[in-house]
């Protein structure tokens, strides 16, 4: 009995430090976030005033802030699909296949994952260059010269696009490494039975490797969601700074832009409890959806 | 076997003191010896440099025996000082403009944090017999960038200035033989002479640099009047004939804007486009006195030459009229040393820190700074001496508007109308609703 209780009080010990951590610097300033979005603060002087759900119903008409949302929401969506894609087929090749220098491949797309998100833009600022960039270069060879150029950065309607390319290719070695990871762990014995059977590559592929898999895929779907919402804040910041005129503002650059620039701190706490809803609930309905029975080998 | 377990109880406890111990404040030195007095200053280190600031520190020190200044000085200011302000640690005398994107300096003025100046302008400057609203340049003194609310009493003080116009390159002008244009008209043909050899008229760094642009334009427009109406959010300016003017001249300006220069308007790629003035593919630039000294390492046109001028009338027969734009400094009404502070803020109009600034290029509006001026700097000061009208002010300070922002719109919608996105109607609506909404919420 005493004894009981003395482990009870160690693991007690153990636990309390992380679990006083947590709570200062996890829930603490959440919940600090939902009450401060309650308020009209410019985020020094002690004049907060109570203003309610009032934030929330400027944010309801707010064309500006609708218009991050899409563009969050479209960045989420392409970037998720491309990336998986690319990461699985690529991880599926360097796993599954033979190929000569499979490592140096490997080191070569982990290592935009090593680069900082500034350091990628400098470099995507580079490729996207109007005049003498890679990218309009290798193009004008087909359309030939004397066209006006293609402005990646400056095309309100193409800069998004822009912004994704770079956040895909930012991402897809780290993807690649964990789904590398997981399928290592598929036995050997299971593709070899597929090859008697007489199963292709790509059935092999979609009925053993996808489905064996699985559980992990669905964890880096969750991952997709909160880093393109993070991340895309980042290159914005550095990339586009937002512009030209608003065409690249996603979720979080739109509430740095309120709390600060615009000095409405407590309006931009609104649009931070939009966002944390948001990314709650996209990741349980994913969670929700891609819900399968686990398979065993 | 149990003491191992209380050495590890022992341990644990051990890590998770240490952990929160990394979360103290360290607190403040004392301050040593009785009777000293300290001074927290905050400047921040534009393209003038940090020099300069010690430089003063030191000769303020030694003209008031007994105060030690603690100076902060950093690029990103805001996010140095603002953490300790949060905890209600103020510095005693800040010097940040307005118009940066933390706007700090904004968020205080909405609040109603700052202290106001009117006894300074009232002191005399420490050492001189002269008092301080005498010691300044007539004019810098009645505006909205030292007066934000607009009711007379100033909050700012007006530091290191610097008027914004047109800059160029002179060298080509001679080259081709081209005449500088002084009305719009000759703007329009000069851009249509150049576009023949492949050189656009017209390119701007970012779509920031439209405050001073538009200021200068109003005010030419339509007098200072109109000027502050529009700055203070009179009802339907925005959509008068002289406002329409302005916007009518922008998009005109946009047909003849360089074709890349949207795509690089942004902090990251800007300096290509004040490139382009330099390899002679875009004739003019708006800017402030500082590009030449941003663009100093950049490698340009043969026989380059900076030219500047200001901003053509934009009626028939008027002047051409600049912005100057300035610096400010101000005293948090949260500061705990206020009349130090004070003393402080007058001691910046002394001869001999404006020199100490002057030969850091960082030229402040006080009596007879002239003399101190050289070289490409003196061209660029004498400006207001060639006729242009000098233009000062902007925004009225409002209590803050959740999501309406005026420079975004006025400023940032540029780029939609250089590259067609939007017309000008749809901007002058959205300017004149977002003046509505500000002119709601003006105290």
């Amino acid at each position: 009995m005493k004894r009981g209780r003395a482990r009870s009080v160690f693991i007690g010990v153990c636990v309390t430090p992380a679990v006083i951590l947590f709570i200062i610097f996890m829930l603490i300033p959440t919940i600090n976030v939902f009450k401060m979005s309650l308020y009209k603060w410019g985020g020094y002087s002690n004049n907060k005033t109570f203003v309610g759900l009032n934030n929330f119903k400027i944010l309801m008409e707010d064309m500006n802030f609708f218009r991050s949302f899409q563009n969050t929401i479209l960045l989420i969506i392409c970037v998720t699909i491309v990336t998986m894609a690319f990461a699985l087929v690529f991880a599926a090749i360097l796993s599954r296949e033979k190929i000569k220098g499979q490592n140096f491949y490997r080191i070569v797309f982990y290592i935009p994952n090593i680069l900082s998100v500034v350091v990628i833009s400098a470099i995507f600022s580079a490729i996207y260059d109007p005049n003498n960039g890679l990218l309009n270069s290798i193009i004008g060879i087909f359309r030939g010269n004397g066209k006006p150029p293609i402005l990646w950065l400056g095309e309100q309607k193409l800069v998004i696009y822009s912004l994704a390319i770079a956040m895909i290719w930012q991402a897809i070695g780290y993807y690649m490494v964990m789904y590398m990871a997981s399928m290592a762990s598929v036995p050997e014995s299971l593709y070899e039975s597929a090859n008697l059977e007489g199963a292709g590559r790509v059935q092999q592929f979609f009925s053993i490797t996808l489905p064996l898999i699985w559980t992990n895929v669905r964890t880096t779907l969750t991952f997709f969601v909160i880093s393109s919402i993070n991340l895309s804040f980042l290159f914005v910041k550095a990339l586009t700074g937002g512009g030209p005129d608003g065409a690249t503002e996603v979720f979080l650059s739109y509430m740095y832009k309120q709390a600060y620039t615009n000095s409405s701190y407590g309006y931009g706490m609104a649009v931070g409890v939009v966002v944390f809803l948001f990314s709650f609930g996209l990741s349980a309905l994913i969670n929700f959806v891609t819900k399968r029975e686990p398979l065993e080998f | 076997m149990k003491k191992k377990k209380v050495i590890s109880a022992l341990l644990v406890t051990a890590m998770a003191a240490s952990l929160l111990a990394g979360c103290g404040n360290n607190g403040d030195k004392p301050a040593s010896g009785g009777g000293e007095q300290v001074l927290k200053v905050a400047a921040f280190e534009g393209g003038y440099g940090a020099e300069m600031w010690s430089e003063v520190v030191a000769a303020f020190e030694a003209s008031h025996p007994g105060v030690t200044v603690e100076l902060t000085v950093d690029k990103k200011l805001e996010d140095v000082i603002s953490p300790s302000m949060k905890a209600g640690d103020y510095p005693d005398v800040v010097h940040l403009a307005t118009g940066r994107e933390a706007a700090l300096t904004e968020t205080l003025t909405k609040e109603n944090a700052l202290l106001p100046l009117t006894d300074v302008l009232e002191m005399n400057v420490p050492g001189e017999n002269v008092k301080v609203k005498d010691k300044i340049i007539p004019g810098f003194l009645d505006t909205l960038a030292t007066n934000p609310y607009g009711d007379g009493v100033t909050y700012y003080a007006p530091m290191f200035y610097s008027p914004c116009g047109l800059f160029y390159n002179a060298g080509l002008f001679k080259e081709k033989g081209w005449e500088v244009p002084t009305t719009w008209e000759q703007m329009w043909a000069l851009g249509d002479k150049a576009a023949a050899e492949g050189i656009a008229l017209f390119t701007y760094p970012t779509t920031g640099y439209f405050d001073a642009f538009t200021y200068a334009t109003l005010s030419s427009a339509g007098g200072p009047e109109f000027f502050n109406s529009c700055m203070t959010y009179e009802d339907g300016i925005w959509e008068s004939e002289n406002a329409s003017k302005v916007f009518n001249l922008i998009e005109q300006l946009g047909r003849y804007t360089e074709s890349t220069t949207v795509a690089n308007a942004n902090n990251d790629n800007f300096t290509k486009n004040q490139q382009l003035i330099l390899d002679n593919k875009a004739i003019f630039c708006p800017n402030g006195t500082w590009l030449p000294g941003e663009m100093a390492e950049a490698p340009r046109a043969e026989g380059f030459e900076w030219g500047f001028m200001a901003i053509p009338a934009v009626n028939e027969g008027g002047a051409g009229c600049s912005f100057c734009w300035f610096e400010q400094m101000w005293i948090p009404s949260a500061a705990k040393n206020q009349d130090l502070a004070k003393e402080f803020v007058a001691y910046m109009y002394s001869d001999e820190a404006a020199k100490i600034f002057a030969k850091a290029t960082a030229i402040q509006p006080v009596k007879g700074v002239s003399d101190y001026l050289e070289g490409d700097n003196k061209m660029f000061y004498s400006i207001y001496d060639n006729g242009a009208t000098a233009v000062m002010g902007g925004f009225a300070a409002t209590a803050p508007v959740e999501g309406v922002n005026m420079l975004d719109t006025l400023c940032g919608t540029v780029n939609s109308i250089v590259s067609g996105d939007k017309t000008v109607a749809q901007w002058q609506a959205a300017v004149e609703e977002v003046s509505d909404k500000l002119r709601a919420a003006m105290e």
